[in-house]
């Protein structure tokens, strides 16, 4: 018998983020312009001591203004999707179950492009204009949860067969949706196809940075408050019951704060596809599959650690 | 004597009794249908009994008697369109989900499994209704998992996955699970499903010794009318939604009562431990 203690749980943080903080290096330093590591240490140096005329210019372009950020946005949208996919899939009791495959991706993403269609035609204050984009993603996402969860019902209890094929069936009509929208809609929409592809590089404004970050920490925070729950939920809804999870609060919780990280994390990358599929179970390979707080070490875990340096990897000629 | 002391008396009598009867199934009632404004599928019609902590009772019946229904009525899980179901003074049905784990356990035929498990980690999931959600668990959490399974005769499978052991194995860490609940109440749906004759009677065994010994009532629904006769204080015979009979089962394992209920021809002798026994005459039919 070896039951998780505060004690295991903080060392296994603890090795998560010393491997996060490896890979953020690693992000940092490769791309198109080599940075050494010399050099990236004597200016975070610098950086940290305030003393700004040392810093070197190649800092400022090309570490400052467009990896870190980027970095720190695979870092949000990797955990949280991971969280989500995670929920989904204690919830739903099925391996399979992810953002992605739920349709959730999709949704979030249909939602974010009818707050941009939106967004020129109602006069906002610009924090607020940047926040309807996100906004637009989360009640996207929580309409798709809804729509996918009636249709995996049968006989009052979720069949998780159907659910999946719900789920699937959803993704694509609102897939066919948004190229509709794609193939008649002109003018510049960031892109469209950036909905359907997933993508890190776009700049962001300051507060849905703030907006992004308070968002997971709450979101997450509520998982995790069903983190044992959602264990016995593995198991089966009765089952759960007889063990004493209050079922329809640990579901309510789960939707509602799993649709809100889908909803925050398509709105600034896109609908990033599989992260909230493969990480946690690659998690539970590690870390073993009923560990008691799952839902913790995996935020920490799952920051789409080889996902960024690849993505920038590929993308080096345009994006230093 | 004054009018007085005589209703004290009657309070002191009526409160020894309230401490004696732990389970009371009151004339309760419940009708599955599929669409309310159409006849029920199926009806289970008034049924009345009681348990005293350490009694075994046995529910039995033929298929689709309303067995599992009353299981799932006295679990809480389900709410009687009638009558009440008291645990302790308790209407069932009413508690919060924690509060009925914390006193009624549940053991049903299956325990499916999503991603594998280990023996301990499976039973220490009964110690979550007595847990704050956020809280680890305490070393009494864990000395209370180990003793479960040391009581279930498991204790060497502790570290074993859930899915590497065999039938037998599986039922007795899924009773563990259910004892580290330290429920009031115990609910068995056909623990012995599956199992082989030896594997029946170890789990029917611990099943006695441990309502003897932690005082637990236990409610199980079984098929087995030999078993159910050997281990059973009191039996509940039901068939198509209806109580028949309770009593102890000398009362009620009579031959032609029995015949009719399982339509099977069929003899009852008093066995050796002095307990009725069953023999179903198959192939005697002409």
């Amino acid at each position: 018998m070896r039951p998780l203690t505060l004690r295991r749980l903080l060392l296994q943080c603890f090795a998560l983020l010393v491997i996060l903080f490896v890979v953020v290096v690693i992000a940092i330093k490769f791309g198109a312009v080599p940075v050494s590591l010399y050099a990236l240490g004597r200016d975070l140096w610098n950086v940290l001591l305030h003393q700004r005329t040392n810093i070197s210019s190649d800092y400022v372009l090309i570490i400052q203004n467009i990896r870190l950020p980027r970095i720190l946005l695979g870092i949000m949208v990797g955990a949280s999707l991971s969280v989500a996919g995670t929920s989904f899939q204690a919830l739903l009791r099925n391996p399979l179950a992810d953002p992605y495959v739920l349709g959730v991706s999709s949704g979030a993403g249909l939602g974010a492009i009818l707050a941009l269609i939106v967004e020129p035609h109602v006069t906002l204050s610009p924090v607020f204009a940047a926040l309807l984009t996100p906004l637009g993603a989360f009640l996207g996402a929580a309409a798709t949860v809804t729509v996918v969860y009636l249709l995996g019902r049968r006989e009052g209890q979720i069949d998780s067969t159907t659910l999946l094929l719900g789920g699937v069936i959803t993704a694509s009509f609102i897939s066919a949706i948004i190229m509709f929208l794609m193939s008649t809609l002109t003018g510049n929409l960031r892109g469209l196809s950036f909905w359907l592809m997933g993508d890190l590089s776009t700049p962001l404004q300051k507060s849905v940075y703030w907006f992004l970050g308070i968002g997971f920490l709450g979101a997450s925070g509520a998982i995790y408050t069903t983190a044992s729950d959602l264990n016995l939920l593995l198991a089966g809804e009765k089952e759960a019951m007889h063990l004493g999870v209050d079922v329809p609060r640990v579901r309510l919780v789960v939707y509602i704060a799993a649709s809100l990280l889908t909803g925050l994390a398509v709105s600034v990358s896109g609908a990033i596809g599989y992260v909230g599929l493969i990480v946690p179970h690659v998690m539970r390979l590690i870390f073993g599959c009923l560990q008691p707080r799952l839902a913790e070490p995996l935020p920490l875990y799952s920051r789409t650690r080889w996902r960024v340096p690849l993505l920038r990897l590929m993308n080096s000629p345009s994006a230093p | 004597m004054s009018p007085g002391s005589s209703h004290a008396r009657h309070l002191a009598e009526a409160g020894r009794l309230a401490n004696e009867i732990r389970l009371s199934v009151e004339q309760v009632s419940y009708a599955y249908s599929a669409n309310p404004a159409q006849a029920p599928l199926f009806t289970l019609e008034a049924t009345s009994f009681q348990a005293r902590p350490g009694e075994i009772v046995a529910i039995l019946g033929p298929n689709a008697s309303g067995k599992s229904t009353l299981l799932k009525l006295i679990a809480g899980a389900l709410a009687p369109l009638s009558g009440r179901i008291l645990l302790n003074g308790f209407v069932t049905h009413s508690l919060t989900p924690r509060t009925r784990a914390q006193r009624i356990a549940v053991v049903q035929q299956e325990s499916r499994l999503l991603f594998p498990a280990r023996a301990w980690e499976f039973v220490l999931q009964g110690r979550h209704a007595h847990g704050r959600s956020l809280r680890f668990e305490s070393e009494d959490d864990i000395i209370i998992a180990k003793n479960a399974l040391a009581q279930v005769g498991a204790a060497d499978l502790s570290d074993r996955w859930m899915d590497q052991i065999s039938g037998g194995e599986k039922q007795r860490v899924i009773l563990a699970r259910a004892l580290a609940q330290q429920p009031l109440l115990l609910l068995l749906d056909e623990p012995t499903l599956h199992l082989d004759i030896a594997a029946q009677i170890g789990l029917l065994d611990a099943l006695r010794r441990l309502a003897a010994a932690n005082r637990y009532t236990v409610v199980v629904v079984t098929h087995e009318l030999n078993l159910a006769a050997e281990y059973a204080d009191q039996v509940v015979l039901m068939q198509r939604g209806r109580c028949l009979r309770v009593g102890p089962p000398i009362n009620i394992y009579q031959r032609e009562l029995l015949e009719q209920v399982f339509q099977t021809p069929l003899t009852v002798e008093l066995g050796s431990s002095g307990r009725p026994r069953v023999t179903v005459l198959a192939g005697t039919e002409t």
